[in-house]
């Protein structure tokens, strides 16, 4: 077998894949939380709460009503986005004169509800949810056999990264939006309805992770403590790509997710943590991000 | 809708539900009441192999055994320990301080039983066990105020681990629960493997519990070129191991070293056929056991009794019968008295048929090797099983002598 | 008068001390205890949010690396209660000098963030390091004897040494808060430019500070697990940090009993709901969402601005 470093090249690279799954969804949820705190300027910590009622959601329209995984993809995150808007207008609205710190423990709170009912409700278990019968076997890759719908994840996932990035950088809306992150009274000043477009943001930065959270029921299994194991390394991830930049949490989200990966070969126990020493490093080194400005 | 339901239940007989007749509720008043507390995760992975069925079964002991009560009443209470040490621990410790409980039963998760065995025998109670497993819990942990019921991780290692080895697996990887039942299955498994001159090529013990993706821990089994992936886990995680080990193509042999009856109906008989497994309970061995079932399975059709929740029926069976021995003002004042009593009667009842209970606190009864029947085998739900080996009580459990239970004079 | 307790506070003090005096005479000891390790973790915490603004999400690193270090030393050392209780500060100290050198660099949220990968960090390490017991903890942990020779076996023992340990570190607290340095703090937090200005080592006294705090929620841990004879992973987790956050903003930030308000009604929310499985954190979780859009000044907080005194 082909050896690098002493390490054997065929499971490195098949732990280098998995990570990558990983890694899909750190890039997916991190961009929302990073979209939000752009504009916002809030930290979401309803995030991982509301990837959780992504999947949940999926799992109750195929259970209660019969809607499949596919206009799932679509539905679920409608109506996530639907309830972020909600919680926008009724409460986070409030809360933009305040320090941060409201924003921070307020959404804490969502997520705490929103948990305690699902676990109510579904137990901590976790349910089954299986995978499209379109997606379904496996492809032998040498290294490794890769299940179809795991290799549909990475895809899709970075399909729908680079588009977010794409419009936010490339076309008018996107123009506005940086243009209200910089400046909200001015762009206001223009005629742009901010607080909707902040509103309406919100909801798209929920949607993503909603999407996320369907993306996830096959591979993880519905569970509402699904957020919260994953909710605290999206924030390093946003932290080390540095805060507010879209591109850097897309890179970082997918580099950690092969780092932990490779991490899990050379040294399984430390997989969990690695993140966190990498964001220690990071932060002291460059305490803006690997790609946030320095203020 | 179904689970909401469930969740009510569990909340209602968390509110102290008796189970005696109105009637004799009246008498209660002047007799003594022993409590039965049943401690159980009953919301999470183990949420099905013990939960609310180990409350009904409890009950169901209690009700067949209102009219031989000598001159005391018995009532039975519930809690959800989370799978967490310290939760179980407090709970313990409240119900005997304040609540008047004289024995927890069933509590699975080795580590909360540990916690919690401590803690009764600190408050001279009763702790039965037919939830964990570990059987440090009768050997190096063992205290004078326990018994163990149903199972233990020697008796799981002897018996499939001892077949897989005969079968001509001897080079195992393992996928471990990190925590005290994870590592105990593993150790005693490794030993018998060592014993049969097999190797153990590796293994990765995960977070319990939070753990819902096996793949990379499947993935490094694959590399170390072991043929027997070993699973040291339970429940949920079982399920999810085996199921992902499919997914992956994995081509070793699986040896699920714990599985309940209930695992088998979540994987299915398509993807768990073939599989082998050790129960000392199976509701279609005899008559007996048929009996048994078929009081019990109206109050908890989705989930018919496995070993964990028919030993909370021959546990508390045992428990009353102690009481009836040694008198009611005595039991209550020493669970070590009870537990004494309980050690020097032989057990007898339809779920288990005759057996007895070892100074140390194991209860001694024969295990079953089955095998999962194919879905052509099957006549219909919970016909999962083909009996394939019977391991007599004298050679089912470690020996006393190799437990190292403290207060046990060699 | 050194102390400097003004009147309110003094007769508010009485009561504390009466209710502690009384109260386990109907209540369950043990569930005071409880109260009164967290209502220290409390106090604790909030002498970093409440009078240096600072933060910190992730107090739970220091009060359960308080708690396992104390276990260990009654267990494995047979060391005498206030020994164990004392070392589960310095060890909740020694962590706090380091995690907080490297977050005192950056301000705001970012320390929050800081502060809370490195509870994860230290959450990691307690499932690693051999000596915590990963998943099953350190259990069976004896009550150790008072400068061995007091029995702490009978609860009602070792609840007048949790009153104890309570009682000095909530005055130590308050006297830390109404010194010069207190004083200096108060003005970090006000404005943290002037201060710098007006010529203080604004990060030594950050550090000190938040030094201080955690050698106080060290100890509280290391209190905790004596009086249940446990130290587990649970009191790592983030989602206990979240709790302190709760337990200190519903009593009232930067008040002096506004801790320990919310330390009582947090803990008896949690006790009556507890059979009612995970309504406790959906509860939770309405009283964080309440309290940041209705009350931001906490129970406590809101009593002292409607009767203008200070408490």
């Amino acid at each position: 077998m082909l050896m690098v470093l002493g390490y054997n090249i065929g499971p490195l690279l098949a732990q280098g894949m998995l990570g990558l799954i990983n890694g899909a969804f750190y890039a997916l949820l991190s961009l929302g939380l990073a979209v939000i705190f752009g504009l916002l300027n809030i930290i979401n910590f309803a995030h991982g709460a509301l990837f959780m009622l992504g999947a949940v959601v999926s799992w109750m329209l195929l259970n209660w009503i019969g809607i499949g995984y596919w206009p799932s993809l679509i539905i679920a995150p409608l109506i996530v986005g639907a309830f972020g808007v909600l919680l926008e207008k009724v409460f986070i609205s409030k809360l933009y004169k305040l320090d941060h710190l409201y924003g921070l423990l307020l959404t804490f709170g969502v997520a705490l509800i929103v948990e305690g009912l699902a676990r109510n409700q579904f137990g901590s278990s976790g349910m089954a949810y299986a995978v499209p019968d379109s997606l379904r076997g496996a492809t032998k890759l040498g290294f490794m056999i890769m299940p179809t719908y795991r290799a549909w994840v990475v895809v899709a996932s970075f399909v729908v990264c680079i588009s977010t990035w794409l419009i936010l950088e490339k076309t008018p809306i996107g123009a506005t939006l940086r243009a209200a992150t910089e400046n909200a009274a001015l762009v206001q000043s223009f005629g742009v309805n901010v607080p909707r477009l902040v509103t309406l943001t919100y909801g798209a930065g929920v949607a993503l992770a909603a999407f996320a959270g369907v993306m996830a029921a096959p591979v993880y299994s519905v569970n509402p403590n699904m957020g919260s194991n994953v909710i605290i390394v999206v924030f390093a991830v946003v932290v080390i790509g540095g805060m507010g930049s879209i591109l850097g949490s897309i890179l970082t989200g997918f580099g950690l997710g092969l780092l932990e990966g490779f991490t899990k070969y050379i040294y399984p126990e430390g997989s969990g943590v690695v993140v966190f020493v990498l964001m220690i490093i990071v932060l002291l080194l460059r305490p803006a991000g690997l790609f946030g400005k320095v203020s | 809708m179904e689970i909401s339901r469930r969740k009510l239940l569990g909340t209602v007989t968390t509110a102290a539900a008796t189970t005696a007749l109105p009637m004799s509720r009246a008498r209660a008043q002047a007799k003594p009441v022993f409590k039965l507390g049943v401690l159980n995760d009953q919301s999470g992975p183990y949420r099905d192999t013990g939960g609310i069925t180990s409350v009904i079964c409890t009950k169901q002991a209690v009700e067949e055994f209102s009219s031989l009560m000598q001159g005391y009443t018995v009532e039975v209470v519930t809690a959800d320990h989370q799978n967490k040490p310290d939760v179980g621990a407090s709970i313990a410790r409240q119900w005997f301080d304040r609540d008047g409980v004289d024995a927890i039963l069933d509590v699975p998760n080795s580590g909360v039983a540990l916690a919690v065995s401590a803690v009764a025998k600190e408050k001279n109670k009763v702790h039965l066990n037919t939830g964990a497993a570990t059987s440090d819990l009768t050997g190096v942990q063992c205290n004078e105020n326990f018994i163990s019921w149903n199972y233990d991780t020697w008796m799981l290692a002897q018996s499939t681990g001892g077949a897989t080895v005969k079968a001509g697996g001897d080079t195992w990887f393992f996928i471990t629960a990190d925590y005290a039942f994870g590592h105990k299955l593993e150790g005693d498994t490794t030993a018998l493997i060592k014993s049969a001159k097999g190797s153990v090529k590796g293994s990765a013990s995960y977070p319990f519990p939070g753990t819902t993706d096996f793949s990379s821990f499947l993935l490094q089994a694959q590399s170390s070129g072991a043929k027997v992936l070993g699973l040291a886990n339970a429940g949920g995680d079982t399920i999810n191991s085996i199921k992902q080990a499919k997914e992956f193509g994995l081509t070793m042999d699986i040896a699920a070293l714990l599985m309940f009856i209930s695992d088998v109906k979540a994987l299915t008989l398509e993807v768990a056929q073939g599989l082998h497994l050790t129960e000392s309970f199976y509701w279609d061995l005899n008559d007996g056991t048929r009996a048994f079932t078929n009081r019990v399975k109206s109050k908890t059709p989705d989930n018919w009794p496995n070993m964990s929740h028919a030993g909370c029926y021959s546990g508390s069976l045992h428990f009353m019968k102690a009481i009836n021995k040694i008198g009611a003002t005595a039991a209550k004042a020493s669970g070590k008295a009870i537990v004494e009593a309980m050690k020097s009667l032989p057990t007898e009842d339809d779920a288990f048929g005759k057996g007895s209970i070892r100074q140390d606190g194991r209860s001694l009864f024969p295990s079953y090797l089955f095998q999962v029947k194919k879905p052509s085998e099957s006549k219909g739900t919970w016909d999962y099983y083909k009996l394939v080996q019977t391991t007599p009580a004298e050679q089912a459990w470690r020996p006393l002598k190799d437990g190292g239970c403290p207060f046990i004079k060699a | 008068m050194i102390w400097s307790f003004s009147r309110p506070q003094l007769l508010a003090l009485v009561v504390m001390l009466a209710v502690i005096g009384i109260a386990p005479a109907f209540v369950y000891p043990v569930f005071l205890m409880k109260v009164m390790c967290f209502a220290l973790f409390a106090c604790a915490f909030n002498l970093l949010i409440g009078y240096v603004g600072l933060l910190s999400f992730g107090h739970a690193a220091y009060f359960g690396m308080g708690a396992y270090v104390s276990a260990y030393a009654a267990k494995s050392w047979g060391l005498s209660a206030e020994i164990c209780v004392l070392l589960g500060g310095l060890v909740g100290a020694g962590l706090g000098v380091v995690f907080g050198a490297i977050a005192i660099r950056r301000q705001g949220i970012y320390f929050s963030m800081i502060t809370l990968a490195l509870a994860q960090f230290t959450y990691f390490l307690c499932t690693q390091l051999p000596f915590t017991g990963g998943e099953d903890g350190i259990q069976q942990v004896p009550r150790a004897a008072l400068l061995g020779f007091i029995s702490m076996k009978p609860d009602m023992a070792i609840y007048w040494m949790t009153a104890g340990v309570f009682l000095i570190g909530f005055l130590a607290i308050f006297r830390i808060i109404h010194s010069p340095f207190g004083q200096v703090l108060k003005a970090i937090r006000e404005n943290e430019p002037r201060a710098i200005s007006l010529g203080y080592r604004v990060d030594d006294y950050k550090l000190i500070a938040f030094t201080l705090s955690t050698f106080v929620a060290g100890c509280a841990g290391g209190m905790k697990s004596l009086v249940f004879g446990i130290a587990s992973l649970t009191d790592v987790t983030w989602q206990a940090s979240g709790e302190i956050v709760l337990t200190t903003l519903l009593g009232g930030l930067g008040t002096i009993f506004g801790p320990v308000i919310g330390a009582v009604i947090t803990n008896t929310l949690e006790f009556y709901l507890a059979p009612f499985g995970s309504w406790v954190t959906v509860t939770q979780g309405v009283i964080f969402v309440l309290c940041v859009m209705l009350f931001r000044r906490g129970v406590v907080g809101e009593i002292a601005a409607k009767t203008k005194v200070s408490l």
